[in-house]
């Protein structure tokens, strides 16, 4: 992964001085609140319902054992022993002192870690793939260009205080895991008719209260040329997006109101004075940074295991992890793992101090010391080698990160909710809780099979609810909270926005909601279909009339 | 004392910046039940009215609101030819209205941008497209919402004067124009971005 140089080092050790001075400044009463806001934001200090929470960058998802170590020890001395993954790789803190989050800063700049641009109106963290570099579908490893825009958009000087925040993601691989088209600015590489490397530009997408997804600006960009088109489109956001109105602030409204065509032409007018500027990225600077990211020492090794095939073959419980937990690898006898944050009946995303210390561990002894988060919360040792899965099952077991959920109904991804964040409407971990003890049973979520369940506390659209398979969103009618389902949303090359099916429910009604849409499911799926296949051939209709049918009515049509 | 920063030292300020008069009816809008004080870029700046009614000192080094310039002209024609002028604009003034308006930036020694609230990022852009765009070289001034945490970003986009709000120390402001020492990107200050300044290995 990479590796901090001197110059690297200096920004954030600068960075450390700066805040601390900044913190300094507003407890000595020479900031007022409004003027400390943006500065602490920019340094993903939010102030929350309980306490400050405090937002750690793990840029495109990459962690060595070193730094989780370090977010162990932070979590311990600092907070409550614990942490939380977001949907955008980042850590959260929950229960900080403001006046030691100077000092949690200097602490995670010894492992070359910061909170730069994790919250406030700017370009935030760069978010990618959990495989990239290993993913067989990949045509591009995006993690080098992931990192050229990281420490290009680091402190810009003209693109700091943006109409709103601005996320960008890179997709390096045919099956598109970034998301690209709900983010502001979306980089697809693929390889274009002549054998080239290429990247496809989508812009103005999001989720959040209005839901949009991306549109192609341009369709054929040479890597070269990133940093100074991102540039392009950035600074007509800067210039014309509106600033009136936080809700209609977003890169998306800019280009639905201009329509994609007229965007277009304002960019690339604004990039022909860009291209080939010094900001261009030249092969030596990329060659620099892509040998950061060079293949593993992998072992040669055959394409079967035997110790691996028999254990699979005698022990279901470990099979049955195999089968959900497993993903392939470019390199023959290696695979991919993930380690499971959705314990059913805990807060989906959490990791204790003694869990990141044992993972950490894990990742030193099976993965080259390295390990991802993903954008469904998870961690992934992304190279273990077959022989060793079955060891290291045990240990992620004994560590409760080996629950086989993944993809699966229980593998929920969830934003922290009204439990702690002051912007939700309604609580979103209850409800995540609630689901997965209804479902708490492997053989039958294993029958029901893949489904993104996605929950978000507000319109905000932290847990991604509208391109769930469910999505569920927290909603306030008259002062209580209430949650919407939408059903059909999905993410990847055929990213769709879910259909709200009616009426919202109570939170104690929720597991049973779902369990109805499950039902639906499980009477009127032809073999080899996902829930979202039935919902795309069926339609809504059945699924709605089910669910907002009365008990007496269910029970006979059940029989 | 002085609160202007000019390049690297706190200097005396020798201009006067010229409100537009206010307009008839307060112009305010309203959204979401809430006063907002932002205007979208692209949006009429003055009325006839203000711009008439502006009331422009008889001496003196003045900065006047990009309308009034572009309005009375004929009238603050000796002032510009003595060098006592200069023209400032509102973030949500159009730096090519300015362009149109005048051929050659270069005949205003100093161009001033108000920056009315800190969050508002498009003094920005407006640096950066005055200096590299339409090439203007004289002083280029930030004035308004203007504190300490800023002034790194203000400078590497191109302004180069920088009147420090009224209750802030200047003196304290100074060793913020260089609280990073090697920034990463190319922009006004410095056009390359750090890996074609530094070998990097």
């Amino acid at each position: 992964m990479y590796k901090y140089d001197e110059i690297d080092q200096t920004n954030i050790d600068e960075r450390v001085a700066q805040y601390r001075d900044q913190v300094r400044r507003y407890l000595a009463g020479e900031l007022t609140e409004d003027e400390f806001r943006p500065l602490r934001l920019r340094n993903g200090l939010y102030i929350q319902r309980h306490a400050p929470m405090f937002r750690i960058a793990v840029p495109y998802g990459l962690l060595a054992s070193r730094q989780l170590r370090k977010l162990g020890d932070i979590a311990k001395r600092y907070d409550r022993g614990y942490g939380h993954f977001t949907t955008r790789h980042n850590m959260q803190m929950n229960w900080p002192k403001l006046e030691d989050t100077p000092d949690m800063l200097a602490e995670l700049a010894t492992v070359q870690m910061h909170c730069i641009q994790t919250s406030g109106n700017d370009v935030r963290n760069i978010s990618t793939d959990q495989f990239a570099g290993i993913a067989p579908d990949e045509v591009v490893d995006p993690r080098p260009v992931a990192e050229i825009i990281r420490q290009w958009s680091t402190f810009h000087p003209e693109f700091t205080y943006l109409p709103r925040k601005f996320k960008i993601a890179v997709s390096g691989t045919k099956t598109d895991r970034a998301v690209v088209q709900v983010h502001d600015i979306g980089l697809e590489f693929y390889k274009d008719d002549e054998g080239k490397t290429a990247i496809r530009v989508w812009v103005g997408g999001g989720l959040g209260r209005t839901p949009i997804l991306g549109q192609v600006v341009r369709e054929h960009l040479e890597w070269q040329h990133i940093l100074t088109y991102c540039e392009a489109i950035i600074r007509i956001y800067n210039m014309y997006g509106r600033r009136d109105n936080s809700f209609k602030a977003r890169i998306k409204i800019l280009v639905k109101a201009l329509g994609i065509d007229e965007f277009r032409r304002q960019v690339e007018e604004e990039w022909a004075h860009l291209k080939d500027s010094p900001n261009t990225i030249t092969q030596a600077e990329f060659d620099r940074v892509a040998k950061y990211f060079d293949p593993k020492p992998y072992e040669t090794l055959p394409a079967h295991d035997a110790s691996f095939d028999s254990a699979v073959a005698s022990n279901p419980a470990f099979a049955n992890w195999v089968k959900r937990c497993i993903h392939p690898h470019r390199v023959p006898g290696y695979r991919a793992v993930t380690l499971s944050l959705k314990p059913h009946g805990k807060p989906t995303g959490d990791i204790t101090s003694e869990q990141m210390y044992a993972v950490a561990d894990m990742a030193d002894k099976y993965s080259f010391g390295e390990l991802r988060v993903s954008h469904e919360q998870n961690l992934v040792l992304a190279d273990v080698k077959l022989s060793d899965l079955f060891a290291l099952w045990q240990e992620a077991r004994k560590h409760g990160v080996a629950t086989p959920n993944i993809g699966l109904l229980t593998d929920i991804i969830c934003c922290p909710g009204g439990d702690f964040c002051s912007l939700a409407n309604a609580k979103s971990i209850p409800i995540a809780e609630a689901i997965q003890m209804q479902f708490d049973n492997l053989d039958y979520l294993h029958d029901i099979g893949e489904i993104d369940l996605n929950i978000s506390g507000c319109m905000n659209a932290c847990g991604h609810h509208h391109v769930g398979h469910i999505g569920i969103l927290g909603v306030d009618k008259d002062g209580s909270e209430w949650y919407q389902v939408s059903i059909g949303g999905d993410q990847g090359n055929n990213t769709t926005l879910g259909t709200v099916i009616g009426p919202s429910f109570a939170a104690e009604e929720m597991p049973g909601v779902v369990q109805r849409l499950i039902e639906v499911y499980l009477r009127e799926r032809t073999p080899e279909e996902r829930f979202i296949d039935t919902v795309r051939r069926i339609g809504v209709a059945p699924f709605k009339e089910h669910v907002y049918s009365k008990a007496e009515e269910r029970e006979t049509a059940n029989v | 004392m002085s609160n202007l920063i000019r390049n690297n030292a706190i200097v005396a300020d020798e201009w006067t910046v010229v409100n537009l008069a206010p307009a008839a009816e307060e112009a305010v809008r309203k959204q979401a039940g809430k006063v907002v004080l932002f205007k979208l870029t692209g949006e009429p700046a003055a009325t006839a009215d203000q711009i008439a009614n502006t009331e422009i000192p008889a001496s003196g080094k003045i900065i006047v609101p990009l309308p009034v310039w572009a309005a009375r002209k004929d009238e603050l024609a000796d002032r510009l030819a003595k060098g006592e002028l200069g023209v400032w604009l509102a973030p949500h003034e159009i730096v090519e209205n300015l362009v149109k308006e005048a051929a050659d930036l270069n005949q205003f020694p100093i161009i001033a941008v108000f920056h009315e609230r800190h969050g508002d990022g498009r003094p920005y852009s407006m640096a950066f497209l005055l200096r590299t765009r339409y090439g203007f070289k004289n002083e280029l001034r930030v004035f308004g919402d203007v504190l300490q945490d800023h002034l790194f970003f203000y400078k590497r986009c191109g302004f180069d004067s920088y009147l420090i709000r009224a209750g802030r120390s200047a003196e304290e402001a100074l060793a913020a124009l260089n609280i990073f020492s090697t920034p990463y990107q190319g922009s006004v200050d410095e056009d390359r971005p750090v890996w074609r300044r530094v070998n990097r290995g």
